[in-house]
């Protein structure tokens, strides 16, 4: 099932630029790409503009790379144009790896052309001949339609010798990519191409000075390039119409966790996280409340309620100690403890780092140590200490984004849910009642309402109740299984 | 004329060349900036993070070793946040890395201990893994053990980019990061060749040599074995910076009677079968060049060397001198010539090599490596062992009577002595060749040419109207760069001289833990200036080599050479290149 079956019906909010035709064809037939002006966009550029005037509407635009860094693409170009080499290569990043991110994957998969004829625009306008769409290997549907596209365009004249019969020529090839999360920072990605092991190196040399095999490459992620045909068809001043003061156009996002409704959106950048959250995600379920969302993927932080109207836009969301990252935006709610998702990322981050620079290496592995003590009730003052502290130095001492973004989870957690670490460490109590270790499975007997809806729930039958009663748990027979908590619509169990 | 840049560095301001790194602008200036993976040798960098600067402008710490210095710069290398990177990382290692510092081979020599000495560290929690990594000691030569590892990446820089043998590189990802040969192979079945370039590069005690102290041990504590010692020339000027003499020590005068005092029964010298190794080797050189043979003629003399042409290079065997090296030469004689001369069952002998090299270990366990029943060799000591040996018998070198070898096999030639250092072997064979052609002496007998660390050289020299091409190559990567002009027939030479470790034995894989070609330099000055003063420099010149010919062998190359002196190469198989 496409991710697109799931998407809501209150549509209001969003504004659908990529994503929108992607209803109205089957990607498997460039004809239906065709019949939408599909290739027009790159058409006009080749045969009516120069590369230096495709390369200022871009500009004009104030399109930035959607893939975490906001970079201006652009401007990325001009440099890239601006080096002397005969050989300039081009890449599209589609290693998406966040937890809960699938909209590269969507748009892969549901308008593959759209990706293919960005990347050729970008081509002519740096002057690069061959490009690869970098993919990884769990997106199987994406690299088949990929190939296929990549087929249908060349056959049609879009992609290959001598496009639309002119000088430039430009061919696309996929590369799959093994499995590592670090491959999608650009310099482990060239790594990954050329055959090496994906390590991120130091940087500069910036890729569009010395990139795939040491010649310039401009390395954009799958959305930046599916805006660029919008952009050459209608035009910056349209692309730029729409947006925030550095942020334009729009943003794709996959709306996952606790929401009523979750799928993929897109929304014209400045929108806020409320408008997000409960206009277009219709709110959170099961009679909770709203938490936290988390954006920016593993990199990224956790903003609280407070921080619901914040637009979203590349400033405004590193100003609130997160990041607009790729566009994963995981929504958390009450039953969430702040410490266990700082311990989650962690986890996946030292799992993925990629084991070159100490404080990444090690650094994720001490600061995971300290956390899974703090979850297990057992953290201490100079644990929390040392946490802050290393954070600091795995921040500022890393080599690569993956690294300095690490403790971002931790830091921005700390940052707007302190109370909840500090009742882990000093009270051994966890508020969400999330960590196993520090709940006592005790029933509360000023919050019991007495009305039994605990017991069925119970798998081992601890729980014990009779009408008019309040409930009690058997502390020999619990397994500590949490599904009487979640049951209690009354908190009565500590 | 290079541009000069002016950087601000803590405060003061610094005028330099352009191109320098951040790194080597402050060493320039006076500030020793730590590292750890950084190695003057080689090009690894940014691993550890302990050399991180701040400066002006950029958002985090940056590496000076892998930022180069810009005009205008303002660098601050010792702040509290510096201070604290660089004590966080060392103590992240810390805490990723046995406590065993006393009982490990590198203490003292650890370049880990004596940073956290220098830095500091910040004390973590142990990052104890559920199961510690096995140790691999599946080679002949040396042991590897990933639980010491900090992976600053120095070994597979030197195994890939210096040495092109490619047997180890880093595999999995975050804390299960490991170094090692790829798939899960040990070392036995990797590409490895045995240099043992890891080994010296390793800043802590993650890689070293297999230890056979105790079986020497053991050997001269049983009055049953007549143990005899042969020293290579590299490991005479090298075995001082093991016991605290400077770099470039030359030590030989005094190594008979410290080998005598710790019970060997006679002291040879690896020198006089170098001299042999001339004579067989040039006459075979000579045989090649008159009859047509297979040419270039590669020297053999590096079981690294040959271990890596068995590998990489199976097409050119033919190639590669018959001669068996110096170490296996001298073990064959001692186990028949001599043990006929001094009436010594052989069967008795235990024949231990003191050697630059961990490749020779290796070599002495090759199956056809025998003579008349016996191993030639039985135990290769490295030069770190036999540090290791006199420093347990408390043994101080400079305060021992100066003594000479033994005879018959203790007489060497300034030609010989020179083996040690790379194009030593080939000017000692110029030396002879040109003899044995002529009949008349070289001219100048320093052939400068293939002198010195650079790559590659290579000399033409005149035989009596015979241009003949020589080329010298040290490190497995200038050999296999030369193998590939040879491959596609660019190269024309008639002889070529190859060492495994770059700058030849005196660089080799069982040397003190020094500091790289700098330290090799000044241990060649020693080997050049023992040549310089000995009054006979030529091979041919070794009254006791003609005497071993008269007596024993008859002529070079003959039944006798062959069946003692010679030997044969087959392609190896290995399961990872």
């Amino acid at each position: 099932m496409s991710p697109t079956a799931t998407f809501p019906e209150t549509k209001s909010k969003e504004l659908r630029w990529v994503l929108g035709q992607m209803d109205a064809l089957d990607p498997d037939r460039i004809q239906d790409y065709l019949a939408l002006d599909g290739y027009e966009a790159l058409r006009k550029a080749v045969t009516q503009r120069t590369p230096e005037e495709v390369l200022t509407e871009v500009k004009a635009s104030g399109l930035r790379g959607r893939g975490g860094g906001g970079f201006l693409a652009g401007r990325k170009w001009e440099l890239a144009r601006a080096e002397q080499s005969p050989l300039k290569y081009l890449v599209c990043n589609g290693d998406e790896g966040d937890p809960g991110a699938f909209m590269d994957r969507s748009l892969l998969e549901g308008d593959p052309h759209l990706v293919l004829e960005g990347m050729a625009i970008a081509a002519y306008a740096i002057g690069a001949t061959q490009g690869y769409v970098y993919v990884r290997a769990e997106y199987p549907l994406a690299i088949e339609r990929l190939n296929r596209a990549i087929e249908q365009a060349r056959s049609h004249y879009c992609l290959g010798e001598r496009l639309f019969g002119t000088d430039f020529s430009f061919d696309i090839a996929v590369r799959i990519g093994a499995g590592a999360f670090v491959c999608g920072e650009e310099t482990a990605l060239i790594g990954s191409i050329e055959g090496r092991r994906g390590e991120p190196r130091p940087r500069p040399p910036y890729p569009v000075q010395s990139g795939l095999w040491g010649h310039p490459t401009v390395v954009n992620n799958v959305e930046t390039f599916a805006n660029v045909p919008l952009i050459l068809q209608h035009g910056a001043a349209w692309f730029a119409s729409v947006g925030t003061a550095n942020s334009k156009g729009t943003k794709t996002f996959s709306l996952a966790g606790k929401i009523k409704k979750p799928g993929l959106i897109e929304v014209p950048m400045g929108t806020t996280l409320r408008e997000i959250v409960f206009d277009i995600g219709g709110g959170i379920p099961n009679r909770r409340t709203f938490k936290a969302a988390q954006t920016g993927g593993p990199m990224g932080g956790c903003l609280p309620e407070a921080c619901l109207d914040t637009p979203i836009d590349f400033e405004s969301l590193a100003a609130a100690g997160s990041m607009m990252g790729s566009g994963g935006l995981v929504v958390m709610d009450s039953g969430t403890c702040m410490v266990d998702v700082a311990r989650f990322f962690m986890e996946f981050t030292q799992e993925e780092s990629c084991g070159r620079c100490v404080p990444c290496r090690i650094g994720t592995r001490q600061m995971l140590g300290i956390l899974n003590k703090l979850c297990a009730g057992e953290g201490t003052h100079q644990d929390l200490e040392q946490l802050e502290a290393l954070c600091e130095t795995i921040r500022t001492a890393s080599l690569c984004a993956l690294g300095q973004g690490a403790p971002n989870p931790i830091l921005s957690t700390l940052r707007h849910f302190r109370s909840e670490f500090e009742a882990h460490v000093y009270e051994k109590r966890c508020p969400a009642k999330v960590c196993t270790p520090l709940i006592r499975f005790e029933v509360s007997a000023e919050r019991c309402t007495k009305c039994g809806v605990c017991v069925k729930p119970c798998p081992t039958g601890a729980m014990k109740w009779h009408k008019g009663a309040v409930a009690e748990i058997d502390p020999a027979t619990c397994s500590h299984c949490r599904r009487c908590i979640d049951a209690c619509r009354f908190d009565a169990i500590n | 004329m290079s541009e000069t840049i002016t950087l601000t560095l803590d405060g003061r301001s610094v005028s330099l060349p352009a191109g320098m790194t951040i790194l080597d602008a402050a060493r320039r200036a006076g500030i020793d900036i730590p590292t750890l993976c950084h190695h003057p040798d080689l090009s690894v960098r940014a691993n550890c993070r302990l050399c991180v600067v701040e400066v002006e402008g950029r958002r985090t710490l940056v590496a000076s070793c892998d930022t180069e210095a810009a005009d205008g710069m303002v660098v601050r290398t010792n702040t509290p946040l510096v201070r604290k990177a660089r004590q966080d990382n060392l103590g992240l290692i810390l805490s990723d890395h046995p406590m065993e510092c006393p009982t490990c081979v590198r203490n003292q020599t650890c370049e880990l201990q004596e940073l956290t000495y220098r830095v500091g560290a910040t004390s973590f929690a142990p990052a104890e893994r559920e199961v510690p990594w096995p140790l691999d000691s599946s080679g002949p030569s040396i042991v590897r053990d990933p639980n010491k590892c900090v992976l600053c990446r120095r070994c597979v820089e030197v195994c890939h980019e210096i040495q092109t043998v490619g047997a180890i590189g880093p595999a999995r990802r975050g804390f299960e990061t490991v170094i090692g040969p790829s798939h899960g192979y040990s070392l036995a079945q990797s590409s490895c060749v045995n240099c043992g370039q890891c080994i010296n590069r390793c800043p802590v005690g993650a890689l070293y040599e297999q230890d056979d102290t105790a079986k020497v041990w053991a050997a001269l504590a049983d009055p049953e074995k007549v143990v005899v010692a042969q020293i290579a020339p590299a490991t005479r000027v090298s075995i001082g910076e093991e016991l605290g003499f400077p770099v470039g020590t030359n030590l030989e005068s005094k190594l008979p009677a410290a080998l005598r005092s710790l019970g060997f029964h006679a002291v040879f010298d690896a020198v006089f079968t170098a001299d042999l190794t001339i004579m067989e080797e040039g006459s075979e050189l000579v045989e090649r060049l008159t009859q047509g043979g297979k040419l270039p003629m590669m020297t053999s003399c590096c079981p690294g060397w040959v271990s890596f042409a068995e590998t990489f290079y199976p097409e050119f065997l033919d190639r590669l001198s018959s001669c068996k090296s110096p170490q296996q030469m001298l073990g064959a004689l001692a186990k028949t010539f001599y043990a006929q001369e001094a009436g010594i069952d052989p069967a008795r002998m235990v024949v231990v090599s003191l050697m630059p090299c961990t490749a020779k270990k290796a070599e002495a366990q090759r199956p056809e490596m025998r003579s008349g029943g016996h191993r030639d060799v039985d135990v290769v000591l490295t030069t770190r062992e036999l540090g290791r040996m006199l420093r347990q018998a408390g043994l101080r070198l400079d305060q021992l009577p100066d003594e000479p070898f033994d005879d018959p096999l203790g007489l060497g030639t300034g030609a010989g002595v020179i083996f040690g250092a790379t194009g030593g072997v080939m000017e000692a064979a110029l030396r002879t060749a040109h003899r044995l052609v002529t009949g008349r002496e070289l001219d100048a007998i320093d052939v400068q040419p293939v002198r010195g660390l650079e790559g590659v050289r290579t000399a033409t020299v005149d035989l009596d109207g015979t241009p003949v091409k020589v080329a010298v190559a040290h490190g497995l990567g200038q050999a296999r760069a030369l193998m590939e002009q040879i491959q596609a027939g660019t190269a024309d030479y008639h002889f070529i001289e190859v060492m495994a470790c770059p700058g030849g034995c005196v660089g080799g894989g069982g040397q003190p833990i020094c500091a790289g070609q700098a330290d090799y330099a000044r241990r060649a000055a020693a080997i050049y200036a023992q040549d310089q003063g000995m009054e006979r420099r030529r091979s041919h010149e070794n009254p006791a080599v003609l005497e071993l010919y008269s007596r024993f062998l008859a002529y070079p190359l003959g039944e006798r050479s062959h069946q003692l002196l010679h030997t044969h190469y087959q392609p190896r198989v290995v399961a990872t290149v």
